[in-house]
């Protein structure tokens, strides 16, 4: 009984109450809409996803009672082996679909940018919090050397939506460190100048989605088809929705990827205005809550690292809501939480983890 | 670069840019919302439309296709019910692989699969597309356990038309075959595209594209729930489609076989009309194909066949095959004299063996002539030099006119598509048929050959029948028609293709009845008597040559001397019984030599079925050829006279 007793308290000792419940609200909200988006295929995705969450919720569990102090050793090992592997990927990767992905490392394949979503700003963090004391200009071109690249691995692979959520994980630390304002307008500047050559090294798959994004009826039957019909799905679902279980988008199939990268559009379809403005105040209050504990956070290395990580998620929902209804080009980012698939959610529980760890540990270092 | 020097401020300036962050979230958060507030409550309307036409799909159910039986109501056309295995081939996973992977388990030929590869060219990407037909209940079975294999690929059963009684009478049912680009054209034009959306044959020729749209019936349609594979979920409302209109025809397939087999395979038509009517009893193309090759797109090695064959059974030569009607076209003219007044029935020539006109000499071909001949003996003996005269006292324009009159050089209008005008000539046909002046002009000399219906005369065996038709019933003239009823199958509704008479030629019946008695004197005791002898009722005919190939003057033609395709056409029309006629014949075989010889044995074999029940042992003989027919050194020199 005691070390029951013992085993509960030490896990609720390092468990964020608030951040908990609104990830238990956005995990229902995924399992409703995962259930209705796989009913035509039998339920096994709903067990598997019901798997996925308690294996991820472990992994929360085990970070959070990780102390930052701990994760902080780990960032130049795991940064390390991110970039190896994705030299390893460049060279020896796995294609799927049209990209270079995966690597085989004789039993399991892994996909090495997913360790990069953490190692980044893992890095970064430490990197800054490393040279707190004196940090000059060199130290922030340096930063961006770290940064970009692991991006350009991915870029090649190529893999338009991790390298955008690990590009602004990167640049969350590096601006949360304090990179002056005239050099983010000057690079913004330049970015824009550089924005035709980077149109001429874009994918020809990825320069598509851009054009279609502009104009999704200029090819209806092809990359169009996505946007077009997740759009007709949400605004068919109108004020109130048209019910669980109920959407014809989603029940005939209209909507593509429909569990994973297009979830939302169901969800949209059933709940309606309503849904949506629910499903976006728990995102706010998810990141509010991240933004607080970064805020309240003791070292510069946590604070960095929560804020960057909270940030992430924002990266994921916005970039996701926005491409599903059309004002975004369609990149395949998951929405967190709630989109169907076990390595986002484990890298997604892992930060929470963190947050977690960096909230409940910060007592213990100012003692 | 002093901004970055300010780490004492670090913690003030974090907490600053997280704010700034959160309020950018929040602003991001904001557009969203708006985002969403914009298609789901402004644009709402529109895109819940858009969801439900998405939904919706409007399926056409087909109209079962009329079917077509004769008078006494053996079946020509239906339909049955059949498995085929059909491809969508935008649906499937790869298309050689997928007709690979078919053919382990149910046989596909090769032509099955050239067939297909026609079909596709033909069609759009989204149609589903026959690779195998009438497929057996084991076949069905073997598919059904291994279907998973074959994404795009599907077991339908359908109605498909079949012709049981195959070729017979082939020309005149013709068939139904894929909608192409030019039908879907026409269906558009005629305002039936709605009508036409599930449907996948038309008819092509005869009755089968004349009655298309009584025929084909209205489609009915489902309100299906659809997913975005197109693949049906669930029938939301149903209409039935309503069937076509069922035919009965005219024609007696009895008849019809009989004279079908008396030609025993050799080229050439017959049409047999009730003159009381204008029913058509047989229409005769020899030689025929099977319609069934037709119905789910023809194999590559029979439309070959059919297509390449010097036969060319695709022709139908009972309405379209136009030829010089010879001596048979004498009839008419002794009836154009008496009508126009040029001739009395008594009034006699001396016939010399000749006739002179100009410096040309055409000539009789009895050496000697006939001695001294009257309109009957004219027609009895087929005197050519008769007719010389009568035609130059006549004159061309007095002969068109009356021709035309009794139909020929004009469609008769009948019920299947492809009928020719076939060439009535007169001096304003050839100024509009040539076009150099000095071809435009029309030579006396021609009328004389026009006068034994040599020249530029071409009719087919339907002119030819339907004019004698119009002779035998006094100038009433009637459409000739194959389809007698259209029968509404749902309220059982019958119309009858009324017979009226369209018009009136002025004919006197005394004269009439001095052409009956002389064509009945042709089987009697003229050229016809050998092919009849012995016949138990009277009937009326006359013989006649088409003259194929041009001799030298000077030279007799002598049928064993040229080839099988140089030999003269054979002609024979007839009516009978000649008191009350039941039945009009016009016979033409391509190549049958003299009148007598091929054509009219035909006749007596359909006269003998029709008139006393008595069916022929096999294909109608070959008669010796009786003198009196032929003029074929005549016509040579009246056409070196013409030129």
């Amino acid at each position: 009984m005691k070390l029951i007793k013992r085993i509960i308290r030490g896990i609720l000792a390092h468990l964020d109450m608030p951040l908990f419940l609104i990830i238990l609200a956005l995990m229902g909200i995924g399992l409703l809409t995962v259930y209705s988006a796989t009913a035509s295929d039998g339920f096994w995705k709903l067990d598997k996803q019901l798997v996925n969450m308690a294996l991820s919720m472990a992994v929360m569990l085990l970070v959070a009672r990780t102390p930052p102090q701990t994760l902080m050793r780990f960032a130049v090992p795991l940064y390390a082996l991110g970039v190896i592997l994705l030299l390893g990927v460049a060279l020896f990767g796995i294609v799927v679909n049209g990209s270079r992905r995966w690597i085989s490392l004789g039993i399991v394949r892994i996909q090495p940018s997913e360790i990069m979503k953490i190692a980044m700003p893992l890095m970064l963090a430490w990197y800054f919090h490393k040279h707190e004391s004196m940090l000059r200009a060199k130290h922030y071109a340096i930063a961006s050397l770290i940064l970009l690249v692991p991006i350009i691995f991915i870029l090649k692979q190529p893999d338009l939506g991790t390298s955008l959520l690990i590009g602004a994980a990167g640049f969350f630390v590096i601006f949360l460190a304090g990179l002056p304002w005239k050099v983010i307008f000057g690079l913004g500047a330049l970015a824009g100048a550089a924005l035709p050559f980077a149109w001429t090294m874009l994918h020809d798959y990825q320069r598509r989605r851009v054009l279609t994004l502009l104009d999704p009826t200029s090819d209806p039957l092809g990359a169009g088809y996505h946007i077009i019909q997740s759009t007709i799905a949400i605004g068919s679902g109108g004020s109130l929705g048209k019910g669980w279980l109920k959407g014809s988008q989603t029940h005939l199939e209209f909507i593509p990827e429909k569990h994973t990268d297009f979830i939302f559009a169901v969800f949209a379809e059933e709940w309606g205005l309503l849904g949506n403005g629910i499903l976006l105040i728990l995102f706010t209050l998810l990141i509010g809550r991240g933004l607080m504990i970064a805020a309240a956070a003791p070292t510069m290395f946590s604070r960095l690292l929560a804020g960057s990580l909270t940030l992430v998620f924002f990266t994921y929902a916005f970039v996701n809501m926005g491409m599903v209804s059309g004002i975004l080009p369609v990149v395949g980012v998951p929405l967190p939480f709630v989109s169907y698939g076990g390595t986002a959610l484990v890298t997604l529980m892992l930060g929470i983890g963190i947050l977690m760890s960096i909230h409940t540990h910060r007592m213990l270092v100012k003692k | 670069m002093g901004d970055f020097h300010h780490n004492e401020q670090e913690p003030e300036r974090f907490r600053r840019r997280t704010l700034l962050a959160g309020m950018l979230v929040l602003l991001a958060f904001l557009i969203l919302f708006g985002r969403f507030f914009y298609l789901q409550i402004i644009q709402h309307e529109y895109y819940a439309t858009r969801a439900e036409s998405n939904r919706i799909s409007l399926v056409p159910i087909m109209p079962n296709r009329g079917n077509i039986v004769d008078r006494n109501g053996v079946i020509m056309a239906r339909n049955y019910s059949a498995f085929t295995l059909e491809i969508t081939p935008s649906k499937t996973l790869g298309l050689e692989e997928t007709i690979d992977g078919l053919s382990e388990i149910i046989e596909i030929q090769l032509k099955d699969r050239r067939r297909f590869k026609r079909l596709l060219e033909e069609s759009k990407n989204f149609e589903s597309i026959p690779i195998r037909t009438r497929l057996t209940d084991a076949e069905v079975a073997r598919f059904a356990a291994q279907r998973f294999r074959f994404p795009g690929v599907e077991v339908k059963a359908r109605l498909f038309r079949q012709y049981p009684e195959g070729t017979l009478a082939a020309h005149a049912i013709g068939y139904i075959s894929r909608i192409n680009t030019k039908d879907a054209e026409m269906i558009e034009a005629s305002g039936h595209t709605a009508n036409y959306k599930g449907t996948e044959h038309i008819g092509k020729v005869g009755l089968e594209a004349h009655y298309e749209f009584e025929l084909h019936g209205t489609a009915g349609h489902e309100q299906v729930e659809v997913d975005a594979g197109g693949r049906a979920v669930r029938v939301l409302s149903h209409t039935a489609p309503i069937p076509g209109n069922n035919l009965t025809l005219t024609l007696d397939t009895k008849l019809q076989a009989v004279a079908e087999q008396a030609f025993g395979g050799r080229r050439g038509s017959l049409t047999a009309i009730d003159p009381s009517n204008g029913a058509v009893l047989g229409l005769v193309s020899s030689p025929a194909f099977d319609p069934n090759l037709f119905v789910d797109g023809i194999r590559f090695d029979d439309w070959d066949e059919l297509n390449n064959s010097p036969d060319k059974p695709m022709l139908n030569r009972a309405i379209y095959s136009t030829n010089p009607p010879g001596s048979t076209f004498k009839p008419l003219m002794a009836l154009g004299a008496l009508t126009t007044g040029k001739r009395a029935a008594n009034q006699a020539i001396a016939d010399p063996g000749f006739f002179n006109f100009g410096n040309r000499r055409f000539m009789d071909d009895k050496v000697g002539g006939h001695g001294s001949v009257d309109m009957h003996k004219s027609i009895v003996v087929s005197c050519n030099t008769y007719y010389y005269v009568l035609a130059n006292d006549m004159g061309i324009e007095n002969i068109a006119r009356f021709m035309g009159d009794l139909g020929l050089g004009r469609r008769t209008e009948i019920d299947i598509p492809g009928e020719a005008t076939g060439i009535l000539p007169s001096a304003a046909w050839k100024q509009q048929r040539f076009k150099k002046r000095e071809q435009q002009k029309w030579y006396a000399g021609e009328t004389i050959s026009v006068g034994i219906g040599q020249g530029y005369n071409a009719y087919s065996t339907l002119h030819m029948a339907h004019a004698l038709a119009n002779i035998v019933n006094y100038g009433q003239v009637f459409r000739p028609h194959l389809v007698h009823t259209i029968t509404n199958p749902t309220t059982g509704e019958i119309r009858v293709v009324e017979p009226q008479p369209i018009r009136q030629i002025p004919l006197k019946p005394e004269h009439v009845e001095v052409i009956k008695r002389a064509m009945a004197g042709v089987v009697k005791e003229g050229t016809g008597s050998r092919a009849f002898a012995g016949a138990a009722y009277e009937s009326g005919g006359k013989t006649g040559t088409a003259q194929v190939f041009g001799l030298k003057g000077g030279q007799k033609y002598v049928a064993g001397r040229v080839g099988e395709r140089l030999r003269d056409h054979s002609w024979y029309i007839a009516f009978a019984p000649v008191d009350k006629p039941r039945l009009v014949v016009a016979v033409m075989v391509e190549n049958g030599g003299f009148g007598a010889q091929s054509a009219a044995p035909i006749v007596r074999q359909v006269f003998d079925y029709y008139l006393t029940g008595k069916l022929p042992g096999g294909p109608a003989p070959e008669v010796d050829a009786p003198e009196g027919d032929g003029n074929t050194e005549l016509l040579e020199e009246a056409h070196d006279e013409a030129h």
